[in-house]
C-alpha cells in the first residue's frame, strides 16, 4: 500500500525548509523500503508549525510539525507512516487543532487540503459550481446575488462589491476589464498569497465570474514582484484552467470568453492604491489618479474597470455556488460573511484565521496566537498594515467589524495584524511610519510628498528632546494637513500609526528610548 | 554593448510590444535576461514604444525593482517592514550590512552579494525574514543569516 505524505508548497513552508525534507522523505522511505507517494499541497495557515507534515490514515489526516531535516529518520522511526503518535512533533488530526479547528471557513475551505494545482482536486470539493451556475444566469442575476451576500471589498476600502458591479454594468462599453489588486504590500498581511499559492483556480473562478457579470473578456492580476511562488503557482494555474476549458474562449461550451493574465507589479508599494495601479497596468509611472472618474467608469486603458482585492474575488465562487444569503448568515451588523485575519509578528502561534466578523481582536492574540512569541508582554497591536493605527490594550476588545473599528477611530484594513512586545520603542514606529510614506510616496501631491520627509525631521527632533513640546505640536498640525490634503489613502493614512502613538504612547516620545529590541 | 545583446534586447521587445500596457513586462524580460537594464536598451525600447527615452527613463527609476547597474551574483534583500522588526528586524538589517560590509543598494568588492531592502515579503508570521534572489528565507536569526551567505557564497552563479 502507498502512504500518501503532505509537504506543503506555499511561501511560507518554503521558507521554513520544506522543499529540503521532500528529498529526506523519500530517501528515507526508500532506506525503509515504505512505499510513499509525496503530494505537495497548500498550507493549513498554521505558520508556526511549518514545515507541517501531514500522513493520510484512515482516522484522516495526521499532523507532524513543525519539521526540520533531523527529524525524518526518526519520524520513520517512530511509526509516523501508519499515524503513530508517539514522536514528540506529534499534533494528532489536523483538523482538530483548537487553532484551525475554531475557524469559519469559508474561502479557505480548501486551502491546505488540496494539491493547489490540480482541477481535480479543486472540483472535487465545490470548485467551477459557482462558475457553471453563473452561466446559467444573466449579468445582473450574478450582481444580484453578489449584492445579496452583503460582501464588501478586502482591500481595505470595504465598498460593497456587488455596486461597483452594478455600476460597471450598467455602463455600456464595448471593452470592459476585470483587474484584480493581488498588491499586497501591506505588513503583516499573506491572505492573497495564500489564495494564490494554495487555491488559484478559486481567484481565476471568481475573476471569470466577475467578467460574466459585468461584460468583461479580459482580466489582468496585478502581483507584486515580491510574491514570485504565486507568480509561479498562478501562472501555471491559468495554462491548466485554460486548457481544461474553464478559461479563455468558449468557457465549458458556453460560447462566453474570458482572458486571464498575470502582470507583474515592480517593488512600489503605492500600486496597491488602485488609480496607481490602472496607471502601473499602462505601463506608466505609478501615479495616483484623481477621482472621480471611478475607475468603474473610466478604469484601465480609459474603459469601465472592476477592481477588486483578491479576497473580494475569491469570495465570489462560494457566493454563487451556495447563493448570496449563506454567505451573509455569517457575521454581524453589516459586516457580512467572513474576513481572514492574518495573526503576525512577534505571536507564538501566528498564521491565518477565517472568522466570521464579531471575533474580539483580544481572542485572536490570546486564544488563537497564544501571546507573543518571545513571551513578554504584548503592549502594542497594529492592525491595518502599515497605515493602520497601534492599539494600545484599551482597545483590544475591539470587534472585528468595520462599523466597531471606525468608533474606535481605527481601521481594519486588509485585517493584517501586527503583535509587538514590551521592547518595542513606539516613537521608533512613529518614525517609521513617517519614513515609509517618504520611501514609498508617489510624489504627485504635496502633503504626501514633503509632509512624510519633514514628519521625520520633526520626529527626530521631538526624539532628541530638541525643543519638544512645540515639535509636537507642529507633528499634530503635520499630521492634519496630511490627513485633509492627500490626494489618496497613502498620504491620508500616514498620520494614523503616528498619531496613535502621540496619544497612546506618548512617553515613547518624550524621551530617547535606547532599543531594548528582541534579538533571535 | 555587444551587438548580440542589442538583438536579444530587440527580441524581447517584438515578442511583447504587442500587450497593452507592454512597458513593465518588457523592463521585467530584460531585467531577468540581464540582471538589469542596460542604458542602451532604453533607446531601444524608447523607439519601439514610440515614447521618449525620458518616459521610459521615468518609469524605470519610479519602481524600486528595476535597476540599470549591475548586480552581484546574488541579490540579498532585507525586509524592514513592521512585522519583521518585531521579532528583531533592525538587529538584522545592522546585522547583514557589517556582515557583508555595504549598505543598501551596494554590492560587495567581489561581487558576489547585491544588498536592497525590501517592504514585506508576506512572511509575517514567521518575521524575520530575507529573500536572496527567488528564495525566501523565514525565522533568519543572525546565526541563521550568516549560514545563508556561506551556502550562497558556495554557489557559482545567481537563481
Amino acid at each position: 500500500m502507498i502512504t500518501r505524505i503532505f509537504i506543503p508548497c506555499d511561501t511560507t513552508a518554503l521558507s521554513m525548509g520544506a522543499d529540503r525534507l521532500v528529498a529526506l522523505f523519500i530517501a528515507e522511505a526508500e532506506k525503509q523500503d515504505t512505499a510513499i507517494e509525496i503530494i505537495r499541497n497548500g498550507s493549513r495557515g498554521m505558520f508556526w508549525l511549518e514545515p507541517l507534515v501531514e500522513v493520510e490514515t484512515k482516522a484522516g489526516r495526521m499532523a507532524y510539525g513543525p519539521v526540520e531535516s533531523k527529524d525524518v529518520t526518526s519520524l520513520f522511526e517512530s511509526g509516523f507512516i501508519t499515524g503513530s503518535q508517539q514522536h514528540p512533533l506529534a499534533l494528532g488530526l489536523t483538523e482538530e487543532i483548537p487553532f484551525f479547528k475554531k475557524q469559519q471557513r469559508l474561502t479557505f475551505a480548501r486551502s491546505g487540503i488540496t494539491d493547489p494545482l490540480s482541477i481535480s482536486d479543486y472540483r472535487s470539493l465545490d470548485g467551477f459550481k459557482g462558475l457553471e451556475n453563473s452561466l446559467m444566469y444573466n449579468g445582473q442575476q450574478i450582481v444580484d446575488e453578489v449584492k445579496s451576500s452583503g460582501l464588501r471589498g478586502r482591500g481595505g476600502a470595504a465598498f460593497p462589491t456587488g455596486i461597483k458591479w452594478q455600476t460597471v454594468l450598467d455602463v455600456s462599453s464595448e471593452q470592459k476589464y476585470i483587474v484584480c489588486n493581488a498588491d499586497e504590500g501591506d505588513s503583516g498581511t499573506f491572505a492573497d498569497r495564500l489564495v494564490m499559492e494554495c487555491d488559484p483556480y478559486m481567484l481565476i473562478e471568481g475573476m471569470t465570474i466577475a467578467g460574466l457579470a459585468v461584460g468583461a473578456n479580459q482580466g489582468y492580476i496585478y502581483l507584486r514582484s515580491e510574491y514570485p511562488v504565486a507568480h509561479r503557482i498562478m501562472n501555471e494555474a491559468i495554462l491548466r484552467a485554460e486548457q481544461a476549458g474553464f478559461l479563455g474562449s468558449n468557457i465549458l461550451d458556453s460560447g462566453r470568453t474570458f482572458n486571464l493574465e498575470v502582470r507583474l507589479g515592480a517593488g512600489a508599494y503605492i500600486c496597491g492604491e488602485e488609480t496607481s495601479l490602472l496607471e502601473s497596468l499602462e505601463g506608466k509611472r505609478g501615479l495616483v489618479r484623481a477621482k472621480p472618474p471611478l475607475p468603474a467608469i473610466v478604469g484601465l486603458f480609459g474603459q469601465p474597470t472592476v477592481v477588486n482585492n483578491v479576497l473580494s474575488l475569491a469570495a465570489i465562487p462560494f457566493i454563487l455556488d451556495k447563493g448570496g444569503q449563506a454567505y451573509a448568515d455569517f457575521g454581524m451588523g453589516r459586516s457580512r460573511g467572513t474576513l481572514p485575519i492574518q495573526l503576525a509578528g512577534n505571536v507564538k502561534q501566528g498564521g491565518m484565521i477565517e472568522m466570521a466578523f464579531g471575533v474580539s481582536l483580544r481572542e485572536l492574540m490570546e486564544d488563537f496566537g497564544q501571546g507573543t512569541f518571545s513571551g513578554r508582554k504584548l503592549r502594542a497591536v497594529q492592525v491595518g498594515g502599515p497605515l493602520g493605527a497601534y492599539l494600545p490594550e484599551s482597545q483590544w476588545d475591539t470587534l472585528i467589524d468595520y462599523e466597531a473599528f471606525a468608533a474606535a477611530g481605527v481601521v481594519l484594513g486588509h485585517g493584517g495584524v501586527v503583535m509587538f512586545d514590551d521592547t518595542v520603542d513606539m516613537g521608533e514606529q512613529a518614525r517609521f511610519s513617517m519614513e515609509f510614506c517618504a520611501v514609498e510616496s508617489c510624489g504627485k501631491c504635496t502633503p504626501c510628498r514633503i509632509g512624510s520627509v519633514r514628519g521625520v525631521e520633526v520626529i527626530d527632533k521631538i526624539r532628541a528632546g530638541d525643543n519638544a513640546e512645540k515639535n509636537l505640536e507642529l507633528l499634530s498640525d503635520l499630521c492634519e494637513t496630511m490627513v485633509d490634503g492627500s490626494l489618496c489613502a497613502m498620504g491620508g493614512m500616514t498620520p494614523y500609526p503616528v498619531e496613535s502613538v502621540m496619544k497612546y504612547f506618548p512617553e515613547d516620545l518624550h524621551a530617547k528610548h535606547v532599543s531594548k529590541e528582541v534579538v533571535l | 554593448m555587444m551587438l548580440q545583446e542589442r538583438m536579444s534586447i530587440t527580441t524581447i521587445i517584438d515578442e511583447l510590444k504587442h500587450k497593452p500596457g507592454a512597458l513593465l513586462p518588457i523592463l521585467h524580460a530584460i531585467q531577468d535576461q540581464f540582471g538589469f537594464i542596460p542604458d542602451a536598451a532604453i533607446s531601444i525600447i524608447a523607439e519601439s514604444l514610440h515614447q521618449t527615452k525620458a518616459e521610459i527613463h521615468g518609469v524605470i527609476s519610479f519602481y524600486h525593482h528595476f535597476r540599470t547597474t549591475q548586480p552581484g551574483q546574488h541579490t540579498v534583500e532585507v525586509c524592514r517592514a513592521e512585522a519583521c522588526q518585531s521579532m528583531g528586524g533592525r538587529h538584522l538589517e545592522a546585522h547583514a550590512k557589517t556582515k557583508l560590509g555595504i549598505d543598501f543598494h551596494q554590492t560587495t568588492v567581489d561581487r558576489k552579494f547585491s544588498l536592497n531592502a525590501v517592504y514585506c515579503l508576506g512572511n509575517c508570521a514567521n518575521a524575520p525574514s530575507v529573500r536572496i534572489n527567488d528564495d525566501i528565507h523565514g525565522r533568519t536569526t543572525l546565526d541563521k543569516f550568516d549560514h545563508l551567505l556561506d551556502e550562497y557564497s558556495a554557489k557559482l552563479v545567481s537563481a
